[in-house]
């Protein structure tokens, strides 16, 4: 294989892995049980991970291995696991249906309104992105405009799902996206500050989570819902 | 110089840290220490950087830009640290002494860190630093904004630490971006300082210092509390604890104003200022519209003055836009006035709290009556609130029109007087509607449970019979102002139709108020020539001339 070709599969292979990631948040869109949005945030982070190796060994970044162990060790494993805990609930104890509470119900559009506003948002985002020319050194341009895409993606899934669980999804989604744009367009970034960013995640997790089984241990669900005394 | 810095950054940590694990007591008493000591840290760095630059290590830079932020969460810290002491006595309410004494360990611990949170930002060298200085501010207040472990502030926090989180991710994109500018003048290696931007000026790329620029004020205006992202504000600001909502509003929406400004000073460096005061322009005008209309009709006392934090967001905003060296110097004294009277507004809300166990302005009347000190403090800075003189934000608002003026913004600045007017209407009637009048008509009064005002000893377990009781000047009970009301309380419950004398809580509670009038007193008449130089070069550095 020549280097054009080596090059070609390169860009192949770093598209095809961002635009998963892209196709992993809709996949959140429509999910019904929290368990498997959690799963779904795991894949999407598991395939950020993948990418971070495929650009370091692409373009010899070795500090990007690092950090996809770091970031795959937290956001594969620790978060979701985290989320699965703090979802039982005290009291709940064991697993079972406690430890999934549906979150079917909680769209505030139908699923295909849902569906064709973030399709709507995903192309305003690539477009815009890709109008905007902003080259990288290290991997192909078509990546940060399906991050922009997914960055507006993750944004409806804040706005349209009712139920805490989605709505931290939603945020930690953002950050895969934030990720993604990052290692597109910012592979150099000092491992000590993709780190920082990284713990900074962590913290953001645990307080989302103490708020969550907060809620939980008042007996309260999930749902956003009746979250609509402030006003005014 | 160094040990100094080095102690700032340390001081409020510890004392965090030690909070979480000591009684209560000790946890108060360290506070009121660490608070103290870090304000007098803070005027020691603030005489060296009125002078000259101070940068440490290639993490800690200290001008004077950073400085009069780091004077505004000083003086904070230092007066919400004693006025805590009360608050936390008073206000907690739980009838469980190890309930409120875990509601104490973590109001300290999370006091001390949201404080160590918002010192550190604007001593951060790079932007990378500075966002997660900011984040830390988010995820410590949210916690603080819970602790009440009511409904509301259940609901607020929740919206709160997902509003603001999201509003951060955009501005880690614009860090992102910040880097991508960066790199492309600086190479890979570059790790994010300032001032190594701010020098490589018209060479950056200006697509990616746009983009930095807008997500920065998308971003960090959502925890600024810009329109339209300002939705959080109100009410994590009502259901905080009133230390908490003081910090919040008068400390807290600076330091992410602080980090648009570094933004600011990046771009106007590389595309010069015109797109970004253009930007902030829109973006206080549409905030300060928004606020001047909400606190018109505001029945809750601290969502009032939530809204007249996004009204003085708006100004301060607004200010930045018009560029001139005079309205910017009017911004950073607007910083601090503001601070001083926002801080004293909410030590008063918080000390109405306590008295009349509601946040809503009509359980408040005869205030001024019933509270021979707050009462009239909280006039009064609701007074300086609305721009009136002799208080520091007269006089930072005039140099702010002034400087609107001198550089020819005519329509804007007169957008501006027109809405600060509206603004200043609805503050001062809602505000002084309920102070100013007789103590309400009560409804009839349920037997006391539980409940006598601190400092007095008045309610006997009886309850004056009625409404005739609450009348003015009917002496029902034996106050020391020979005036009582009964009050019907939304919050505690057991605690409804208590009998209220004249008195204060807490005199922990009224001295930081005295404290924080004088420096108000003190911004307006004569600010010191050290505070005056120190604010001129930090309008320099943000002008650019710097």
């Amino acid at each position: 294989m020549g280097p054009v070709h080596v090059a070609g599969a390169y860009r192949g292979v770093v598209d095809i892995l961002a635009a998963l990631t892209l196709v992993v948040e809709f996949g959140m869109l429509r999910q019904a049980l929290a368990r498997d949005q959690i799963r779904l945030y795991a894949a999407q982070s598991a395939l950020i991970s993948v990418l971070a190796i495929v650009i370091g060994a692409g373009r010899g970044l070795t500090g990007l291995f690092a950090l996809a162990g770091l970031s795959a060790a937290l956001k594969v494993v620790a978060i979701p696991l985290v989320m699965r805990r703090l979802l039982r609930g005290p009291g709940r104890g064991g697993s079972g249906p406690a430890e999934a509470p549906g979150v079917a119900g909680s769209l505030s559009l139908s699923l295909a309104s849902t569906v064709l506003w973030s399709l709507g948002l995903a192309a305003f985002g690539a477009f815009t992105f890709t109008a905007m020319n902003i080259h990288s050194p290290v991997a192909p341009a078509a990546a940060l405009a399906i991050a922009a895409a997914m960055v507006l993606v993750s944004f409806a899934l804040m706005i349209v799902r009712r139920d805490a669980v989605s709505q931290a999804i939603g945020y930690f989604s953002l950050d895969n996206a934030i990720s993604l744009a990052s290692l597109v367009v910012a592979a150099g970034l000092p491992l000590i500050l993709e780190t920082l960013f990284l713990f900074d995640l962590l913290v953001a997790v645990v307080v989302f989570g103490l708020l969550m089984r907060a809620r939980h241990a008042r007996g309260q669900s999930l749902s956003t819902a009746g979250l609509t005394k402030l006003r005014g | 110089m160094l040990i100094v810095v080095l102690l700032l950054l340390l001081c409020s940590l510890a004392a965090g840290l030690v909070s979480l694990a000591a009684p209560a007591r000790a946890g108060a008493a360290i506070t009121v220490v660490s608070g103290l000591a870090s304000f007098g840290l803070v005027l020691a760095v603030a005489g060296t950087a009125a002078h000259r630059d101070i940068a440490y290590l290639p993490y800690l830079r200290i001008d004077a830009l950073s400085v009069i932020f780091m004077l505004a969460t000083g003086f904070l810290y230092a007066a919400l640290a004693v006025y805590s002491v009360g608050y936390v006595t008073e206000e907690t309410g739980h009838e469980d002494p190890a309930d409120a004494h875990r509601y104490a360990r973590r109001f300290y611990a999370g006091l001390n860190l949201f404080c160590w949170a918002m010192l550190a930002a604007p001593m951060m060298n790079s932007l990378a630093l500075l966002w997660i200085a900011i984040e830390i501010t988010t995820v410590v207040s949210a916690l603080l904004v819970a602790l009440e472990g009511t409904d509301g502030s259940a609901e607020a926090a929740w919206k709160y630490v997902l509003i603001a989180s999201a509003g951060l991710g955009l501005a880690l994109l614009a860090t992102i971006f910040a880097y991508v500018a960066g790199a492309q003048v600086l190479g890979g290696r570059y790790d994010l300082a300032l001032p190594p931007l701010l020098h490589a000026g018209a060479a950056l790329p200006h697509t990616p210092v746009r983009l930095a620029f807008m997500l920065a004020v998308l971003g960090y205006g959502t925890k600024m509390g810009l329109f339209p992202v300002h939705t959080w504000l109100p009410d994590a600001h009502s259901e905080a604890p009133a230390p908490v909502s003081a910090l919040l509003s008068a400390s807290l929406l600076a330091d992410s104003f602080y980090a648009i400004l570094r933004y600011y000073q990046v771009t106007a460096a590389a595309t010069g200022s015109g797109f970004p005061r253009e930007v902030l322009l829109a973006f206080g005008v549409a905030s300060l519209l928004l606020a001047a209309l909400q606190v018109l009709q505001q029945p809750n006392l601290k969502r009032l003055l939530a809204y007249s934090s996004i009204e003085h967001m708006g100004i301060l905003a607004i200010g930045v836009s018009f560029g001139a060296p005079a309205a910017l110097a009017g911004v950073m004294l607007h910083v601090l006035a503001h601070a001083a009277a926002k801080g004293n507004a909410f030590m008063g809300a918080g000390v109405f709290t306590v008295k009349f166990g509601s946040t809503q302005l009509s359980a408040h009347r005869g205030a001024l009556g019933l509270l021979p000190w707050s009462g009239p403090l909280f006039l009064a800075a609701v007074l300086a609130l609305s721009a009136m003189p002799p208080f520091g934000i007269f006089r930072s608002e005039f140099q702010i029109v002034a400087g609107g003026l001198g550089s020819g913004r005519y329509a804007a600045t007169a957008v501006l007087i027109i809405l600060v007017t509206v603004a200043f209407s609805g503050l001062t009637a809602s505000a002084s509607r309920t102070l100013l009048q007789p103590p309400q008509a009560l409804r009839p009064a349920r037997p006391a449970a539980a409940g006598t005002d601190a400092g007095s000893a008045a309610a006997d377990g009886t309850i004056p019979p009625g409404p005739a009781a609450s009348e003015e000047g009917s002496p029902a009970t034996d106050g020391p102002g020979g005036r009582a009301v009964v009050a019907v309380l939304d919050r505690p419950a057991a605690a409804a139709g208590r009998v209220l004398t004249r008195g204060e809580p807490s005199a922990w509670m009224v001295v930081p108020a005295v404290a924080g009038m004088i420096a108000l007193l003190v911004l307006g008449l004569h600010p010191p020539a050290e505070l005056t130089g120190l604010m001129a070069r930090a309008a320099a550095q943000l002008g650019g001339v710097a």
